[in-house]
């Protein structure tokens, strides 16, 4: 099975990953791969991010068999920016296109980076329940929380750092809140301290959901409706002054 | 690609309408839009974030419907246009990401343009218009009146795929949205244009004089020294004196006129507007004028328009309403104009352009 992933709830990304969904111990195999390093360029660079994950997109696109786009949440004009791109292409292509949380991407880095002694792996990063965090701007993060398996227990949120309280947080949300984050008997694993979200990471839980599940129609992955979690912020104006 | 009569897709999104329209050279296959103006009336004006969503939601429904529509398949289409600016940035971001995702998913040439010209452009599709389409092509010695609740400009358009220039612009508000802040003063509901124009035909248009913005003749000049705004607009001190004319009602407890209020209101502005573009018209060698842009829609406005350029000896050309509002159709209508003169394509890597001059046709 071949999948396009997509992610613009931070940086802009994309990715191709190729697994089998009956065989869960064959790994999943990275085909291309494209990622910014920067969050506000996404309208320039993701376009021809996307085309060079091809080598002829319009003959390849169709042969795949799912898209999967990073939902956010995610600041709103970059994270449209990946979901407008992936319904487009599954419309074009007549591909399916599924919704994933952004967040379980970094959930899924964490998941798969194991802790190192003397440069050895001696086991998982998080033995317990763990936090990711972006950045919400706004001076506040999205966060969720997940168990030592990366499955989604809590989130996603926007709010404040100081919401976020004894338990070990990753991600760029918590580089970001490091004092706030420690005042409140956090712990930040400082590799992960500017760690965003990426397509790459998103396919890979994608993979394993899917073979977990035997098919990516049981896999239980979401629409593509972007998690935004925060209002529009327009106001229905008051009734005008009178001057008496 | 065909060049002679190019299947061109346009895509709008620059402000509350998501537009894709499909052209044939100059022939109007379809123009189908989605408007998000229903959600914006509680807020008495558009919200960028509620249009931006909506275009996301509304875009691949819009583009499915248009095709459908005009029995076309996206394989038959020679090219992709898109609005790239000006507009709302996060408005554009949606019609150009998902431009940009049918040209690198179909391998079709795309077209990154300009709205503004598109307005103008949009003139070749409708055949009512006398003179448009005998020989393919827009009129010689043209300018445009562009009025709408995201601008107000006078161009001239030596070429509608190579040359055209900005002569005057609002330096403040739009019309469309002085009209919006103006019927929110007098208790009417958005969008304004329409309620105004439906109220003032009921008041005295001559009952309050309102200011003229940049009329005096320190802005103005002469046509041979011309002022620092003589083709310019300005609307906000002319809410403001709208402002305080009914606060003066109010304080001394005195019965709000508000038709005479909107009938004098909607004049000054539509003074200003027509006396302007003929000024403009008359200096600049200007013999065709075509209006664009919703404000068009305004019964004064026509009437004023046609009054003084036919006394000037102006061609005033008025394109049917759906194609003088914001709509995908006339994004194709400038797309096939380029594609036709051998306009090289936009690069897949361009940015939308929020405040992109009509100097800049396509990017
Ligand atoms: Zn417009």
């Amino acid at each position: 099975m071949r999948i396009l992933t997509i992610d613009t709830s931070a940086i802009a990304s994309a990715a191709v990953l190729e697994f089998d969904p009956l065989d869960p111990v064959r790994t999943t195999e990275l085909v291309a791969n494209f990622a910014t390093d920067d969050t506000r360029s996404h309208a320039e660079v993701l376009a021809p991010g996307v085309k060079s994950l091809f080598k002829d997109p319009v003959a390849e696109g169709p042969a795949l068999d799912a898209i999967v786009v990073g939902t956010g949440p995610g600041p709103f004009t970059g994270l449209r920016s990946g979901i407008a791109m992936a319904r487009t292409l599954s419309f074009t292509w007549g591909v399916p296109l599924y919704g994933m949380m952004s967040l379980d991407a970094l959930a899924q880095q964490v998941f798969d980076t194991p802790a190192r002694r003397d440069g050895r792996a001696v086991g998982p990063l998080a033995m317990g329940d763990f936090v990711v965090a972006t950045d919400a701007r706004r001076k506040e993060v999205y966060w969720a929380k997940y168990n030592a398996g990366a499955h989604l227990l809590d989130g996603p949120h926007v709010g404040p750092a100081n919401q976020i309280s004894g338990v070990l947080v990753f991600g760029a949300g918590a580089g970001l809140y490091l004092d706030v984050l420690e005042n409140n008997g956090c712990s930040i694993h400082l590799e992960f301290a500017q760690a965003q979200p990426t397509a790459l990471e998103l396919g890979r839980a994608a993979a394993r959901r899917i073979t977990a599940a035997g098919s990516l129609q049981a896999a239980g992955l979401l629409a593509s409706t972007p998690l935004y979690l925060r209002e529009s912020d327009a106001k229905v104006p008051g009734p005008r002054k009178r001057a008496l | 690609m065909n060049h002679t009569q190019p299947l061109i897709l346009g895509i709008e999104s620059s402000c509350d309408e998501t537009g894709v329209g499909l052209v044939r050279g100059t022939t109007l296959l379809t123009n189908t839009v989605s408007s998000s103006m229903e959600e914006h009336i509680r807020f008495g004006g558009v919200i960028p974030e509620i249009a931006s969503r909506a275009h996301l939601d509304a875009f691949v429904p819009t583009l499915q419907k248009a095709l459908d529509d005009a029995g076309v398949g996206l394989e038959d289409v020679d090219a992709i246009a898109v609005t790239s600016g000006p507009g709302l940035a996060g408005a554009l971001m949606v019609g150009v990401s998902a431009a940009k995702a049918l040209a690198l998913a179909t391998g079709k040439p795309l077209y990154a343009i300009n709205h503004l010209v598109a307005h103008v452009g949009v003139g070749l599709l409708d055949e009512s218009i006398p003179g448009v389409g005998d020989n393919g092509g827009l009129p010689t010695n043209l300018g445009a009146l562009l009025v709408s609740g995201g601008h107000t400009e006078i161009l001239r358009v030596r070429s509608i795929s190579s040359d055209v220039e900005l002569l005057g612009a609002t330096i403040d508000d739009a019309a469309g949205e002085a009209f919006d802040k103006v019927a929110r003063l007098l208790g009417l509901n958005y969008p304004g244009g329409p309620a105004v124009d439906r109220l003032a035909k009921e008041g005295n248009a001559k009952a309050v004089r309102f200011p003229r913005g940049l009329t005096m003749p320190k802005y103005m000049g002469t046509a041979v020294a011309p002022g620092p705004h003589r083709y310019d607009f300005s609307f906000s001190g002319l809410k403001t004196a709208v402002a305080r004319c009914v606060e003066g009602y109010e304080a001394r407890g005195e019965e709000i006129p508000v038709a005479d209020i909107a009938a004098s209101f909607q004049e000054a502005v539509l003074d200003v507007i027509t006396a302007k573009a003929v000024l403009a018209c008359r200096e600049q060698g200007i013999t065709t004028l075509l209006m664009g842009g919703g404000v068009a829609a305004n019964s004064r406005l026509r009437v004023l328009a046609q009054q003084r350029c036919a006394a000037a000896g102006i061609t005033l050309l008025v394109p049917k309403m759906s194609l003088c509002t914001d709509n995908g159709a006339m994004v194709a209508a400038l797309g096939a104009q380029l594609a036709m003169n051998g306009v090289a394509p936009s690069k897949l890597s361009f940015a939308p352009d929020s405040s992109m001059p009509v100097t800049s046709i396509s990017l």
